[in-house]
């Protein structure tokens, strides 16, 4: 099986390789590439992002073909493809972050700034907290409700229907963290960093 | 809820660490990597490497530090020291750190922060913030607390965040290697002029320290060195009692 990892300049992916590469061991071939037909011809995609949301979409539409062929991936072929922090918000229709930025519209709704009650609570949104697991995602097999995750956002992805929503977790709100809609999965906080855990999730995500 | 965060700092001179945890079946105390792993294995919420290297010729040596930890532990990680440019910043994240901590560099040129909070995101930039008091304010200190600037430490503190860091790390130098706890007034004053997380350092000589730099400094996470070395006291210890006061920690 071959597992891709998109590289396309959204920032620090060292951590997402490395935790792939840990929990795949020589099962699974892991592969870092935004050549288009590794991307086509893998199994599962993972798509990483840091930095803002236009950042990580610029960066996406910079490759040439790279939007299509993941549209082709997830919608068309409805390939498994699991989106990590700005990874998980481009699947929103629009981003508010710097300024308004069209999303890849794989899941209805945007992402905007988290209410931080006028700076009652400090953002980012830094460090770990518990998820409010609410329906029976794939990924989360073997995970307990309210395990700990390691978070690191100010923005949140809120999706138009609800039903995709896999996780929350309670900060300044009720924040999304998890969603999961048939082959499309995605999380605001970073299983790569949130130890044994984390790695559980991507496991679970690797054997899908 | 999000939960505080209690983070062990290892100093690495020339890729080795130089004060740590002395246990008995450790079989390479001075190695890095394998210190990494047993706090982040005791529950560390993070891991700060601070690079004391001195010599230039030797500096490369936290690379190959970083990228090793970085495929053995898997919660934040996060290096500081000696970083000077953009360049710097960009080499330690491809090894594998999540963020880095700079100081000198930031006070003499903020448009590093700038540039690489745009480049990397504000999450991975923490602006080491390095006070003394003296008579009524705080003054930041460089170059590993040799070198006095006279810049206001609070006011420095905004700009760091208006400049782009995502958190700050804020050590008190006439705390630090006192173990009489962190500077409390200094903690506060920062927190609560900034929105983003202070980190506080320097000085912890107990575990009430850790709870008092908390709930008194109003920092987001507690970083600390001496107490997790030679076995004092372990993060797990740390982490149960700040949670008897009260403290809301990941167990």
């Amino acid at each position: 099986m071959n597992v891709t990892i998109v590289d396309y300049n959204s920032g620090n992916i060292s951590s997402v390789i490395n935790s792939f590469k840990e929990v795949a061991k020589d099962k699974v071939n892991i592969e870092v590439t935004s050549d288009l037909n590794k991307v086509k011809s893998s199994d599962k995609v993972v798509l990483p992002g840091q930095g803002s949301f236009k950042s990580c979409v610029d960066a996406l539409y910079n490759f040439n073909g790279l939007v299509d062929t993941l549209n082709e991936f997830a919608i068309s072929n409805k390939k498994p493809i699991l989106g990590i922090c700005v990874g998980l918000q481009m699947f929103a229709d629009i981003g508010y972050e710097e300024i308004e930025t069209k999303g890849l519209g794989w899941i209805s709704g945007k992402v905007s700034k988290i209410n931080n009650q006028n700076g009652k609570y400090k953002l980012p949104h830094i460090g770990w907290n518990e998820i409010n697991i609410t329906k029976n995602s794939k990924i989360f097999k073997g995970i307990e409700n309210k395990s700990h995750m390691y978070f690191v956002h100010s923005y949140e992805f809120v999706p138009e229907d609800k039903n995709v929503i896999s996780a929350t977790t309670d900060y300044s709100s009720n924040i999304v963290c998890s969603v999961e809609r048939e082959n499309i999965f995605g999380t605001q906080f970073h299983p790569e960093k949130s130890d044994k855990i984390g790695l559980k999730i991507i496991d679970n995500f690797i054997n899908l | 809820m999000l939960k505080n965060r209690i983070i062990p700092c290892l100093d690495v001179k020339n890729g080795r660490v130089v004060k740590g945890i002395n246990f008995v079946d450790l079989q390479d105390a001075g190695d890095p990597v394998e210190q990494a792993k047993i706090y982040s294995d005791g529950g560390a919420d993070e891991i700060c490497f601070l690079d004391i290297t001195a010599s230039n010729e030797n500096r490369d040596t936290i690379y190959d530090v970083v990228e090793k930890t970085s495929k053995k532990c898997f919660v934040p990680l996060t290096v500081g020291g000696g970083i000077r440019s953009v360049d710097d910043i960009n080499k330690l994240l491809n090894c594998g750190a999540d963020k880095v901590s700079i100081n000198t560099a930031a006070v003499q040129n903020s448009e590093v922060v700038v540039e690489s909070s745009k480049k990397f995101g504000s999450q991975c930039i923490v602006v080491a913030i390095d006070a003394k008091k003296n008579n009524d304010k705080w003054e930041i200190f460089t170059h590993g607390g040799r070198n006095n600037t006279g810049i206001d430490a609070i006011e420095f503190a905004s700009k760091m965040e208006s400049r782009g860091a995502g958190e700050l790390l804020v050590t008190s130098m006439d705390r630090d290697g006192t173990q009489a706890g962190y500077d409390i007034e200094l903690m506060s004053k920062i927190s609560s002029k900034v929105n983003i997380p202070v980190i506080a350092s320097g000085g912890v000589g107990n575990l009430d320290h850790l709870v008092d730099g908390i709930k008194l400094g109003n920092a987001s996470a507690v970083l600390a060195a001496s107490i997790f070395h030679y076995g004092k006291h372990s993060v797990k210890e740390a982490k149960e009692y700040l949670d008897s006061k009260g403290i809301p920690v990941r167990i």
